[in-house]
């Protein structure tokens, strides 16, 4: 483990800026407030279940931040729904949401324990019962029934430290801790 | 060794050190101290090891066997070496220390206030007023359980317990039980509850897994052994981490039984995720149960992997019975996600979620912003304070009755330094 670690410590990279990542939680130990974020987005209705959100602005480091350039995400539901398919589903991009987060987890993790990954390629499934979202069962809930992510990592390392790789991520994802614990919502009318 | 100058009123006065607790931290100190002829008095709220006696339940064993019981100056001497003391043994053990080291305790004696002043500290008790050059808080890791905010929303004809509360189950009322927790406490109450009849369930966050026994030898001999135990404050990454770690899923007992959610569910504990919320009435559980068991899986895992090692490294390897690898943790293939307390006939919740020590006496300028005592390896950041018994304090021992042995040693080195050059500064304003 040393050997490789030693043998590896100036060649690993996933692209990942630990030090700097390290430098920052060392700073928001020191100063919590700074490590108060609030993230945004926006959302317009387009025509029918087809809805744009735009992302550009968040506060962070106690100030406004921007992203590099506005994003947006289409979204939209499928044809078979009489829709016309603009953009995924929006509980599929809760999925992507979700394996946006773990991937860029467990390419952190990977980095800090000095891990190279060649590729990782996570598939995910989630079980959905329609009764619920259409009222058919008031007993069966609208969102996911489970949500099963699988990952196939190619990585120098062995399985135990890849499964580790990937159990760290859960264990530090923000997408995760939403999906798994409940979440205080309030929607109002401005 | 009871010198303390002001002997017209024994119940206070000033003397060169106080040491607050008469548990085994605060005797070691009181050991060291002696043994270096700095005068002091332990106060002490109860009786000695008053929280062994008195605060903990029927069945509590140690989690470290009794050969590896000892404090500076003292060590196991009795016939069962590789036994697990109960709550009285213990208490009677660390009573025999005072005893041996003569060590002037003050019983009874509760502090109510902490103030500094221009020449150390004073300290009011409910028997007067103390003053004293060093302090030594050694009142316990364990003073006070943790229960979660979320515990006043839970319906009001559910009975509550902390582990402080819990004596056996025949307090527990007929019905269900949720035990939340699933470290040593909260392994150990489940278990006992399931074996009393009770249908149990247990909710599940992080937690450290760790066999009774490995390769023929009780866990914590490697521990020991290997040199986990006194790694030291230092040398760590993540001190905060390593300070925050709950104890291992471990109970002391004669059949050297493993101790793990295998076990429990294999009783027929139900397994939950961590509690989320409450909301209604009913309690909200974590989705996250899969990846906690994962987590400790993985890491009972490394910590066998390097006993392993250590052995190949020592040449020891061959001497001993091989390693076996335990079965990952079960976790059902639908875990519960929310529990209605009432449906389910669960009539008590049991907090087993975490002990914090009780520092709220001490009105100094030493807490961080969590609330918590600074100090860096027990050098608390006001001249002449110091505590003992915390986690991860010096060693990952420190919080173990025989951690406190090497950190008495070095502690009181430091307060006498301490003593010293505060008496040659005093000396000097004497002498212009």
């Amino acid at each position: 483990m040393n050997a490789r670690m030693n043998a590896q410590a100036t060649r690993v990279d996933n692209g990942v800026n630990v030090e700097a990542l390290l430098g920052a939680r060392e700073a928001l130990t020191q100063m919590p407030e700074a490590a108060r974020f609030n993230w945004r987005a926006t959302c317009e209705w387009v025509k029918g279940t087809h809805a744009r959100s735009t992302i550009d602005s968040f506060f962070g480091l106690g100030e406004e931040q921007q992203h590099n350039t506005m994003h947006r995400i289409d979204s939209d539901h499928p044809e078979l729904f009489a829709s016309e398919d603009h953009g995924a589903t929006p509980v599929e991009i809760v999925l992507a949401g979700l394996a946006g987060c773990l991937t860029a987890g467990i390419a952190t993790v990977a980095q800090n324990r000095n891990i190279q990954l060649r590729s990782v390629k996570a598939t995910l499934e989630a079980g959905m019962d329609l009764q619920g979202i259409l009222g058919i069962d008031g007993e069966v809930r609208n969102g996911f029934d489970g949500v099963k992510v699988t990952y196939a990592i190619d990585a120098d390392a062995t399985r135990e430290e890849i499964e580790a790789l990937v159990a760290q991520s859960q264990k530090r994802s923000a997408v995760f801790d939403i999906i798994t614990n409940p979440t205080d919502v309030s929607v109002v009318v401005s | 060794m009871n010198g303390v100058s002001n002997r017209a009123s024994p119940g206070a006065g000033t003397v060169d050190v106080l040491i607050v607790g008469a548990g085994h931290s605060g005797l070691a100190m009181s050991h060291c101290l002696a043994r270096r002829g700095i005068e002091h008095v332990v106060l002490e709220r109860g009786e000695i090891a008053h929280a062994w006696r008195h605060q903990r339940w029927d069945s509590l064993r140690l989690l470290t066997p009794n050969w590896l019981t000892r404090l500076p100056g003292m060590a196991y001497d009795g016939d069962d070496p590789d036994g697990f003391m109960g709550r009285h043994a213990v208490a009677d053990f660390i009573e025999r220390y005072a005893r041996a080291s003569s060590a002037p305790v003050r019983t009874g004696t509760t502090v109510l206030s902490v103030r500094q002043d221009e020449s150390g500290y004073h300290v009011d008790t409910d028997r007067g007023r103390w003053r004293c050059r060093a302090l030594v808080i050694a009142s316990g890791a364990f003073a006070k359980a943790c229960v979660p905010r979320l515990a006043a929303d839970l319906p009001p004809d559910v009975a509550q317990l902390t582990p402080y509360d819990y004596r056996n189950p025949g307090q527990v009322e007929a019905g269900g039980v949720l035990v939340v927790g699933a470290s040593a406490t909260g392994l150990q109450l489940a278990d006992e509850l399931q074996r009393a009849g009770r249908s149990v369930t247990i909710a599940v966050g992080e937690h450290v897994r760790m066999p009774r026994t490995y390769r023929g030898r009780d866990i914590q001999w490697w521990m020991h052994e290997t040199g986990l135990l006194d790694q030291r404050f230092d040398a760590q990454d993540d001190l905060a981490r390593a300070r925050g770690v709950a104890s291992p899923q471990l109970v002391g007992s004669r059949e050297r039984q493993i101790m793990d959610l295998n076990a429990l569910s294999g009783g027929g504990a139900r397994l939950v995720g961590r509690v989320a919320g409450v909301r209604d009435g009913k309690v909200q559980l974590s989705g996250s149960l899969r990846n906690v068991c994962a987590l400790a899986d993985l890491k009972m895992g490394r910590l066998l992997g390097s006993i392993d090692d250590w052995l190949q490294a020592t040449g020891r390897d061959a001497a001993l019975p091989p390693g076996v690898r335990f079965a990952a943790t079960r976790v059902p293939e639908k875990p519960v996600l929310g529990l209605d307390l009432r449906r389910e006939g669960i009539r008590t919740v049991i907090w087993a979620t975490g002990f914090r020590p009780d520092h709220a006496w001490l009105h100094l300028p030493a807490f961080d912003r969590k609330g918590r005592m600074a100090h860096a390896g027990g050098v608390a950041t006001l001249p002449g304070l110091y505590l003992m018994g915390l986690p991860f304090l010096r060693r990952r021992k420190s919080s173990f009755i025989h951690g406190a042995e090497d950190d008495a040693y070095e502690l009181s080195a430091h307060l006498a330094t301490y003593l010293d050059a505060v008496g040659r500064h005093r000396r000097d304003l004497v002498a212009l």
